[in-house]
């Protein structure tokens, strides 16, 4: 059900109701000149069974919403004919008016009614997807600014003592934020995602220096694998953020990617002290790549976590879709 | 005389970046680097043989953040002012505000280093009722003054508070330091860790190796019993239910 009390649907409703009272009218009328009194004598009927129908779906709407989707048009009918009978008897008794017949008036209704549902109901399902496609680039363009403004920092500090490391320092930066801001709905090859990882562990090695130990095991690696972009980036964010970063001395963070026949399996750990103040953000990161991967992969992939008392690893395990790309 | 200034970060770069600053800043204001530190250890080890004027002070750092550093800071023959430096922490930001605290947000640009400093020349050190407020964790040590120099107890290793007169006594498995503290801001700051077993004593729950019954009638009592430590603590008869909750008796 549509939530009545949202003023966009009532506008909707009002707007639409009128157009087809316009309708109705220009049917009716022979002459152009009669329309505006045929449209005051529609107007006279519709106008106050439309203003008593959404005041009473505005008083219902949370009982109308909370019924089963089939209850609540029944529900919705009836309360129509209920209002138009109402107003009806209303009409021959008070006012001693004599229109069209009570069963005519109601097949009307019946018919509006019905389609302003319908309209509604494939409006619904027209922007859901859109809203939770928003609601993932919203979380995927979520770069730490503590990384993004140390970085810029470190790089300044660079340009003095050393211009050449500055520029790659820079380009490495470009390259990651054009990753951030693309559109990222369709699958990449692995390569490129890895590739990205490596620029971004380029500039955290940067700020950090010895702390910052990574070691790569992907020769096994499928690079023309197509997975989600930006799946291993953030997964890399927090194991430098939440397992780097608080520590005096260095600490490795260790990327494994491999693959069988079927399935491609990355594993990534960090060093870990539990206890830590963590994870509001490590938890957002998880989740949002959990969505993405089941969005594009549904029940095939999964990512799950692990923590021991000196390591925390995140493991992946997707499918292996080859891209026929010229990675 | 130039103004002394101490860096304190543990990225090497930002240090670097704060050095060419400064070097920026010596026509506004004469600056002498008193030196860089990675740590705050470092920093209160460096600062208790060479004293500063102004510490620039990152605030995230491993072991032991900045906020706690400039607490540990006041125990100095000569407390140096503290600029706090940050890249990004919304919530530290709007607590410098409140508590008019000087901060500094990466990158700095060398005209807001330079109004800094001239500022800091004429300011103390920060209030120590404000670094309380701005602190979010308890903090990782305790620091005791002996003869001019710092010393940074690990809170880890403390088995217990003591309060005797004006000072509070802390007790490691191997020795004793004076702190300058309250018992009532110890237990606030600790509650969890450290549980008060009577009036003027809070015990590490951590340290806890059971209890025995002492005395004889109705004088009898219960007494702690510590690891790593000979001394038997009682158990006051207003805090007896901890026996229970601890208690292996």
């Amino acid at each position: 059900m549509p939530n009545f009390r949202n003023l966009g649907i009532l506008l909707r409703i009002l707007l639409l109701v009128n157009v087809v009272a316009v309708a109705a009218a220009v049917v009716k009328t022979t002459l152009l000149r009669d329309l505006w009194k045929e449209l005051l004598d529609i107007s006279a009927v519709v106008q106050p069974l439309l203003i008593l129908s959404l005041l009473a779906l505005v008083a219902l709407s949370g009982v109308l919403r909370r019924l089963p989707y089939a209850f609540g048009v029944l529900a919705v009918i009836a309360l129509e004919f209920a209002l138009t009978a109402l107003l009806h008897g209303m009409a021959r008794t008070f006012l001693g008016v004599e229109s069209a017949s009570l069963g005519r008036h109601l097949l009307l209704v019946f018919i509006v009614t019905i389609l302003l549902l319908l309209y509604f109901e494939l409006r619904s399902r027209a922007l859901s997807p859109a809203l939770t496609e928003a609601r993932l680039q919203a979380l995927q363009a979520r770069i730490r600014p503590h990384f993004l403004f140390n970085s810029i920092n470190a790089v300044l500090s660079l340009i003095r003592q050393d211009p050449k490391r500055a520029e790659t320092a820079l380009e490495d930066m470009a390259d990651l934020f054009r990753v951030l801001m693309a559109d990222n709905r369709e699958l990449a090859p692995l390569a490129k995602e890895v590739e990205l990882c490596r620029q971004y562990l380029a500039l955290e090695q940067l700020r950090l220096g010895e702390r910052l130990r990574v070691e790569w095991r992907v020769d096994r690696m499928p690079g023309d694998a197509l997975v989600p972009p930006l799946v291993l980036q953030p997964l890399l964010e927090n194991a430098v953020y939440h397992g780097i970063e608080p520590r005096v001395e260095p600490g490795v963070v260790s990327i494994d990617i491999h693959s069988d026949a079927e399935r491609v399996h990355a594993v990534l750990r960090n060093p870990y002290r539990p206890g830590g103040n963590h994870h509001t953000g490590n938890r957002m990161a998880l989740a949002n790549i959990r969505e993405r991967l089941q969005l594009h992969f549904d029940a095939e992939a999964a990512l799950s976590t692990n923590a021991t008392d000196d390591a925390y690893e995140v493991r992946i395990v997707m499918p292996y879709v080859k891209g026929v790309g010229h990675d | 005389m130039p103004l002394r200034v101490m860096i304190v970060d543990d990225e090497a770069p930002a240090r670097d970046r704060v050095r060419d600053l400064l070097a920026d800043c010596a026509d506004a204001v004469p600056i002498e680097i008193a030196g860089e530190a990675a740590t705050g250890h470092a920093a209160l080890q460096t600062l208790s043989s060479q004293p500063a004027d102004v510490v620039l002070l990152d605030i995230r750092m491993p072991e032991m953040d900045g906020i706690e550093v400039a607490q540990h800071l006041r125990r100095l023959a000569y407390p140096p002012a503290v600029i706090f430096t940050t890249a990004y922490d919304a919530y530290a930001i709007r607590a410098f505000e409140v508590h008019a605290v000087d901060y500094l947000l990466k990158p700095i640009r060398a005209a807001r280093l330079r109004e800094a400093l001239l500022r800091a020349q004429a300011a103390a050190p920060p209030r120590p009722e404000a670094l309380q407020a701005l602190q979010r964790a308890p903090r990782a040590f305790l620091s005791a003054q002996e003869r001019g120099k710092v010393h940074l107890i690990p809170a880890d290793d403390i088995v217990y508070f003591k309060a005797e007169l004006k000072y509070v006594t802390a007790r490691t498995a191997q020795r004793d330091f004076l702190l300058d503290e309250s018992l009532t801001r110890l237990e606030q700051e600790y509650a969890g860790r450290f549980v008060r077993v009577h009036r003027n004593c809070l015990v590490a729950r951590a340290a806890v190796r059971g209890f025995e019954r002492e005395g004889a009638g109705g004088d009898s009592h219960w007494m702690v019993l510590l690891e790593g430590c000979d001394e038997r603590i009682p158990v006051s008869r207003r805090q007896q239910h901890i026996v229970r909750e601890l208690g292996r008796p």
